[in-house]
């Protein structure tokens, strides 16, 4: 049989989840053996060329972009997983949620304190730039989710238990102290 | 305007537990109770600053900003909408140039919403600075706000004839009409005030009061049945230095003005059930729980009480029954469905928000100012009344073996007579259809009990009214073939419910707005499978809230999903199993804005 | 004079002295019910409505409701664990609670219900309200983002003279916490202590102080809330 096929991606995120995937250390040479990465920044693979079995998700959706990659991995993969608070439920990029878009628009680049050199008051509306979203968007906000994992990071016990499970069809283990939200 | 304020603070004896009155009156006299009041409240009856703000900022009709000289609350109930709400809502909005929940900029003219005002037979109705005005239309509208602008006082803005009945009295002198259809043994004329209490009391002790009360088998006529005998038999038993009987005549629940009509013509009758009832659990103090959209009837009221003292039927040795002190005085309420709970109305009688108790215990051990305390509906104090002067077992005669004597319902919506009509338990929804001259074939639905009740299909219409099968506080609105069930009704009644939560309970609080997003994105073609199933799985968290309000709140939603659940599937998307309902152009058509860029969607 | 009682609780057999609280009662038996508006010594109030149980069946919160004669009570039930995490869930959408920068984090009560009943995520839609942080008050900070609105603040924390300091204002969806304006020098250090320490999530903080324990040693990282109860056998 072949191995499970994995893709994963940063939305609204900070690549802690995926640093997170970094830290079951030596186990990563197990997970080699287990799967095998599609599309991902681990391995730097840019489209979608095959079916994926499981899609990892980190980050909300605060952009139009965001939405496409999301939308894009819901039609590629066959389970998708939300890694982390961001992917849950905003986390902190959704600290802006409830702030009108003009006023965080303006702050950044036209008040703030760091937009010293933007002298011709330039509000960024290039065609290709991703379109901001009223606010952030948990990712089943947007489309179906099979399973979340929560964390800030979540913790590498948590990641690695779980696609342990997802690729054996073993019951996930979850002990207290793996299921943090921070 | 600090003196006037001082006055109203003396007039109650600087007593914190009539804050309700005190308020009242601030905000009858100024239109709003500022800040400066609100501390000046505080510091005379010595309590914290939070204690009145809280107390003013749980009320509907209590407000912290001007509300116009001339404020007019429309009901917004599900039954005004169906006779033509909108019309009149746009004409006042027309005519003043604001839109509803603002004031105009002169601070004439002020509009609000309200939940149902207890005209439903009468609608659309306004409450303006307390009067009532009924069967609206935009040409009246029209003629109000231009009587308004002219200066005239409210009296002279009536065109129509004053009601029916005691609407005229010159102590009321309202449009509003009675609407009786049935009468029976509550709504009888064959009535002699005073008659038990002189005929009947003297020869009875408190004890043979209660028994005969028991036999009579009489259940609260608010909805919930608990019997009567049993709860005075309690209040009777319990220890306290003083006992209260409290009546129960906040009826907030859309549809139901039965109590208002019974204010209005058997005002007499009550105050003696009260007496009796004070008779026989030992009590001194009767209080009226009236709701503010009842204030109109204050002074007829209030004069009638004084009446009952000059003729002792209230005072001192009551019947010339040595040692039975016994009085009456009205409290009323300011804008709270939730009020309408026995233990949420002994809160708001002492002055403070109108959360519900945690039972135990209950109001009949520990009640108002911890004092045992009965609290009954308007229509059982009523009813004790005609128990006492005809024997229990003569009551018994009416009605079904475990529903007695009769009810009073009130009947509105798409009838040729809606009203209010006294019918003994045991009727039946077809029944009740034919004799309020509604045709069976243009009848879709029929709300039974109000928004907390149930909407029932004609598949249903065989059914009982009574305790063991479909239990009513008296409201039946009748929804025609013409109406849209999930917009016009389940909608309209699960944000009332939003509208009237206390807030105190995290179920109640939460479950019933998210039920009702959920139910907006089924109406708006978005829906699913799930979503349905969804609603009937959040719905059974209400279950656990405190107090009926919260227990009840899902039953627009639940009742009509059990009933009517085809209105739901034909708005589901059957080819999808999820939909987020999340929409690109909306999500970034603000920062578009900001950015000056044309959204690319493809 | 006590008298004790025998009543179940899933059909173990416990005792306790007639009229104590459910949740008590419970507990003196090394039985825990999860609650949170709940204050030991406090009158209870049953608004967060976790503690439900069933009581011959009928729903009742166990923290307001005294333990009577026989009472058969259903605590650790499917139907009553789901309703719990709900609740639970209901909470975490209903205000802005944002674990990873909070400063009550590892020892706020509602994560810690959330670690117990494993909530992997709401079941209800986030609702992202707009609320504010109230920091005009001198040894306080009050942000109405995390507030559950469990009373506890209200019902603790009162003036040497008993006057209330915290109070609800408004109703419905539009409830909040409202901090008396005017109590000046008399709200003092301890009361602010206090409201800090009681307040089961991090709504009301201390002024300048913050993220003091670190991450490891605070109270539910490596214990569950409601271990401890469960380890106490008659």
């Amino acid at each position: 049989m072949s191995k499970p096929i994995v893709a994963t991606t940063s939305l609204a995120g900070c690549f802690g989840c995926h640093m997170s995937v970094l830290d079951i250390d030596e186990r990563i040479l197990d997970l080699i053996e287990l799967v095998e990465f599609h599309k991902s920044p681990i391995d730097d693979i840019k489209k979608f060329t095959k079916m994926c079995d499981i899609g990892l998700i980190e980050g909300g959706c605060c952009n139009s972009e965001n939405i496409h990659v999301l939308k894009d991995f819901r039609k590629n993969c066959k389970i998708l997983v939300s890694v982390g608070e961001c992917a849950i439920m905003g986390g902190l990029p959704a600290l802006r949620n409830g702030i009108p878009i003009q006023e965080c628009l303006d702050e950044a680049y036209l008040n703030g304190p760091s937009v010293g050199r933007n002298k011709k008051h330039i509000m960024p509306n290039d065609d290709e730039l991703p379109m901001i979203l009223d606010r952030v968007y948990p990712c089943h906000e947007i489309v179906k989710i099979d399973y979340y994992l929560p964390g800030c990071p979540p913790s590498a016990e948590l990641i690695w238990n779980a696609l342990v499970a997802l690729v054996t069809g073993d019951e996930l283990k979850l002990p207290y102290e793996v299921v943090k939200f921070d | 305007m600090a003196t006037s304020v001082q006055n109203i603070i003396e007039k109650y004896n600087k007593d914190k537990t009539r804050l309700m009155d005190i308020l009242i009156d601030v905000q009858s006299e100024r239109g709003y109770i500022p800040k400066a009041t609100i501390t000046q409240i505080a510091n005379a009856l010595d309590i914290s600053h939070v204690d009145v703000e809280q107390t003013m900022s749980f009320y509907h009709f209590f407000s912290d900003k001007p509300t116009g000289k001339f404020a007019v609350y429309l009901n917004d109930s599900a039954v005004a909408n169906m006779m033509g709400r909108q019309k009149v809502k746009e004409t006042f909005e027309n005519e003043t140039g604001i839109k509803f929940g603002e004031v105009t900029p002169d601070g004439l003219i002020g509009l609000f919403d309200t939940a149902c005002i207890g005209m439903n037979d009468q609608e659309p109705a306004a409450l303006i600075n307390g009067q009532v005005f009924t069967n609206l239309t935009p040409f009246r509208v029209k003629e109000i706000v231009r009587d308004i602008k002219a200066g005239r006082p409210l009296d002279d803005m009536f065109t129509a004839a004053y009601g029916d009945g005691e609407n005229r009295n010159e102590l009321i002198k309202s449009v509003v009409v009675n609407n009786i259809r049935k009468k029976g043994p509550i709504l009888s004329e064959d009535y002699t005030p005073g008659i038990v209490i002189w005929k009947k009391l003297p020869q009875m002790s408190p004890e043979q009061v209660i028994e005969e009360i028991k036999k009579s088998n009489i259940r609260g006529r608010g909805g919930a049945g608990f019997p009567t005998g049993l709860k005075w038999e309690f209040c009777r038993k319990a220890k306290g230095e003083k006992k209260y009987i409290f009546c129960n005549a906040d009826e907030g629940e859309p549809g139901t003005f039965k109590d208002r009509v019974i204010l209005t013509e058997r005002p007499k009758l009550l105050f003696e059930g009260m007496v009796i009832a004070g008779y026989a659990v030992g009590a001194q103090e009767g209080i009226v729980y009236v709701r503010h959209e009842y204030k109109y009837l204050q002074k007829y009221l209030e004069n009638l009480l004084q009446g009952a003292r000059d003729r002792n039927l209230l005072g001192k040795d009551i019947g010339g029954i040595k040692g039975f002190d016994f009085d009456i005085r009205i409290q009323f309420g300011a804008g709270a469905y939730v009020c309408g709970e026995e233990s949420a109305l002994i809160e708001s009688a002492e002055g403070k928000r109108g959360e519900p108790r945690d039972r135990p215990p209950f109001p009949v051990e520990k009640g108002y100012l911890d004092m045992p305390t009965v609290v009954n509906n308007v229509e059982t104090l009523c009813a004790a009344v005609k128990v006492l002067l005809n024997g229990g077992e003569w009551y018994r005669n009416f009605g079904t073996k475990d529903s007695t004597g009769t009810k009073l319902l009130s009947v509105s919506g798409d009838c040729k007579y809606p009203g209010v009509y006294e019918v003994e338990w045991g009727f039946t929804v077809n029944d009740i259809l034919e004799m309020v001259g509604a045709d069976e074939k243009q009848v879709q639905a029929v709300q039974v009990g109000g928004p907390s009740g149930s909407i029932i299909s004609s598949a249903e219409f065989k059914r009982t009214v009574c305790f063991a099968d479909l239990a009513t506080g008296g409201s039946l609105i009748i929804i025609g073939q013409q109406r849209d069930i999930l917009t016009d009704i389940v909608l309209n009644f699960t944000e009332f419910f939003i509208e009237e939560s206390c807030g105190s309970c995290s179920t109640c609080r939460n479950i019933t707005y998210l039920m009702k997003n959920k139910l907006e994105k089924i109406l708006d073609a978005r829906g699913v499978k799930k979503d349905i199933d969804d609603l009937v799985a959040w719905g059974k968290i209400l279950k656990v809230s405190r107090c009926g309000l919260g227990q009840t709140a899902g039953n627009p939603i639940l009742t009509s999903i059990k009933n009517f659940r085809h209105l739901y599937e034909e708005k589901i998307q059957k080819d999808k199993d999820f939909d987020s309902a999340f929409d690109m152009a909306s999500a970034v058509k603000e920062s578009c804005i900001a950015a000056g860029r044309i959204p690319t969607l493809n | 004079m006590s008298t004790l009682v025998k009543f179940k609780i899933d059909g173990v057999e416990c005792m306790a002295e007639t009229g104590t609280y459910i949740v008590e009662a419970a507990r003196e038996n090394g039985i825990y019910i999860p609650t949170l508006c709940n204050i030991r010594g406090v009158k209870p109030r049953g608004s967060c409505r976790i503690c439900t149980v069933l009581v011959n069946g009928r729903p009742m919160t166990s923290c307001t409701t005294p333990i009577t004669d026989g009472m058969e009570i259903e605590n650790n039930i499917p139907e009553i664990n789901d309703i719990r995490k709900a609740i639970v869930e209901v909470l975490f959408v209903e205000g802005n609670h944002f674990c990873p920068s909070c400063e009550k984090s590892g020892n706020c009560e509602l994560q810690a219900l959330g670690y117990r009943f494993k909530m992997m995520v709401p079941r209800f839609p986030y609702n992202f309200p707009v609320r504010e942080i109230d920091a005009s008050n001198p040894k306080i900070i009050k942000d109405h983002n995390r507030c559950i609105l469990c009373k506890r603040c209200i019902r603790t924390i009162k003036t040497d003279e008993g006057k209330t300091v915290f109070a609800f204002k408004k109703r419905g969806l539009h409830l909040e916490i409202n901090v008396d304006p005017e109590m000046g020098d008399k709200f003092t250090d301890d009361m602010a202590v206090n409201a800090a320490e009681i307040c089961p999530v991090g709504a009301i903080l201390l002024r300048e102080k913050g993220y003091q324990i670190p991450i490891g040693k605070r109270k539910y990282d490596h214990v569950a809330i409601g271990s401890d109860v469960e380890k106490i056998k008659i």
